[in-house]
């Protein structure tokens, strides 16, 4: 099998089920995904890696039907509430249409390939799908 | 009144396309026009504050180039949308502390034909993939983790309003109500970039954007400047009657910043830092909401006005829509907002924004603002977001 990469740092792939990771602040608890210098709540600069529950409600969406060029669309761009900690996520195995998307829905983590490089290497993407 | 800035002269161009206008002509215009508004020149001016994203930089000094080159302090100024407000708040600074005796704030801005801003194009991946940023991203994200563009990001602000408040309508049509309100504003407004009424069917039907958000519905970018001259109190004692009566005092000034708040990195949050600004800003005034005579706030969509009735606390905490739904926020209610036409169709050129309101605002209060004077206008507010983000809010007071 060839090796993984993903998307970005924040999701994790080869430690059990795919799931996101956050840097949570180890004085006041906010929550990052990137790489942080300190804690714009408290100023603290001690992190700790914590697993995100990979189960979410849709708090907010957009159906993007004009993105610049070289973006398929429509797609479906949302935020996540998942168990506290906000996710920016797609919408993904799901028709792009306010019927079929709305807000308050359950969703669950769900990654796909975006490809695989010269080297072999496949880039795993990651979405929220609805969780029936 | 002697600590006080009053706004002398003001001044905003036609908003459209000025193809044969480049950037420091708009500025240009702008200023020599409230200059003249204020009866003052170049040369009394102490300090220039300038705003523009799109020109290259630099343009307090081209400005003084075509106008007057009298060796007073620029700043130039960069703040997103709310650049206008930041540049005519570092002018009243600046004569509040005593630096100046007058101070000039321009904003200037040529974006008609621009497409989406913000977002780029998504550039081809690379051969192999490889790690880079913040993020360590190995491919562009915008479209694939969420949306960079301001339709999407704004209408999940509004989206995100009627998830907290349990809206059961339909979301489309509520937001398609707001732009029809402001498209029917701009059509006594001969500024506007748009004076042509559009129904609800033509709001609906025209080309989406974002989902809630169509074309009519976003702010329309075009060319277009506003400036203005503030004085101080004590100064603005030894002009003129005529000077005194038409002057318009800045009874608030206010900028804030997205203080931290969960989710706030993952989504922007224009919600709080408006609501700081707004609570700081009637304070300093001494008024509140009810005494709003009228209100231009920053609909660069649709779904971003219905938030803010709620941020500048037109309304109950919650209420936005129930206040829109009742009337108030159209020209003939309890609180006109947007009587210009907005951003959606007034037009939206971005740095000279937050001046523009203020001009429609105090243009008002002088009792000079023509088919559309709100009639017995004395207390109004212009507020601009920025992305980022900053928000400025103004409250202006007509002269006693």
């Amino acid at each position: 099998m060839s090796s993984q990469i993903p998307i970005v740092d924040y999701l994790v792939l080869d430690d059990g089920a795919p799931h996101l990771v956050s840097h949570e602040c180890t004085s006041c608890g906010a929550h990052y995904f990137d790489r942080r210098n300190a804690c714009a709540n408290c100023t603290g600069t001690e992190f700790r890696a914590v697993d995100v529950p990979t189960e979410g409600v849709l708090r907010t969406f957009t159906i993007v039907s004009f993105a610049a060029p070289g973006i398929p669309v429509p797609f479906v761009a949302g935020v996540v509430d998942c168990g506290g900690t906000s996710v920016r996520a797609n919408v993904i195995n799901v028709d792009a249409d306010p019927e079929h998307v709305t807000l308050g829905m359950k969703v669950r983590l769900a990654t796909y390939s975006l490809g695989t490089d010269e080297a072999g290497t496949e880039a795993m993407g990651f979405g929220f799908e609805p969780a029936a | 009144m002697s600590d006080d800035v009053w706004i002398l002269g003001i001044h905003m161009t036609k908003f459209g396309k000025h193809p044969d206008k480049d950037s420091v002509d708009l500025a240009a215009e702008a200023a020599l026009a409230a200059l003249a508004d204020a009866g003052k020149s170049m040369k009394d001016i102490g300090i220039l504050a300038a705003g523009n994203l799109l020109g290259g930089g630099g343009m307090g000094q081209q400005l003084q180039k075509q106008i007057g080159q009298t060796g007073i302090p620029v700043y130039n100024v960069s703040n997103a949308c709310a650049t206008g407000a930041t540049a005519l708040r570092t002018a009243v600074m600046a004569v509040k502390a005593g630096e100046a005796d007058y101070g000039l704030a321009v904003g200037v801005e040529k974006l008609a034909g621009a497409g989406l801003l913000a977002g780029g194009s998504r550039k081809a991946d690379s051969d192999t993939w490889t790690p880079s940023g913040r993020y360590g991203a190995i491919a562009a994200v915008d479209g694939r983790i969420g949306t960079e563009t301001m339709p999407g990001v704004f209408a999940q602000i509004g989206q995100e309003y009627l998830y907290e408040h349990q809206y059961g309508g339909a979301p489309f049509e509520l937001f398609a109500r707001i732009s029809e309100k402001n498209h029917a504003h701009s059509t006594l407004n001969p500024l506007a970039a748009y004076t042509k009424r559009m129904s609800l069917d033509e709001i609906m039907n025209d080309v989406m954007i974002a989902y809630p958000n169509t074309r009519p519905m976003c702010s329309a970018n075009c060319d277009g400047a506003a400036a203005a001259v503030v004085v101080s109190g004590s100064v603005l004692k030894t002009l003129s009657q005529e000077q005194q009566k038409r002057a318009v005092r800045i009874a608030a000034s206010v900028l804030t910043t997205d203080p931290w708040e969960e989710a706030c990195q993952i989504l922007p949050n224009v919600n709080t830092l408006t609501r700081n600004a707004a609570k700081q800003a009637y304070e300093q005034a001494g008024v509140g909401p009810e005494d709003l005579d009228l209100v231009e706030l920053h609909d660069c969509f649709a779904t971003a006005e219905l938030v803010h009735y709620d941020n500048l606390m037109l309304c109950e905490e919650g209420g936005a829509v129930d206040f829109f739904e009742s009337g108030a926020t159209w020209r003939d209610g309890t609180t006109p907002v947007n009587v210009s036409g907005g951003l959606e169709s007034k037009g939206h050129p971005i740095a000279a924004t937050g001046i523009a309101n203020v001009w429609e605002v105090a243009t008002h209060l002088r009792g000079e603002a023509g088919d559309r004077q709100i009639e017995g206008a004395r207390v109004g507010l212009a507020h601009v977001i920025g992305l980022g983000s900053a928000c400025g809010v103004h409250i202006l007071e007509k002269a006693a």
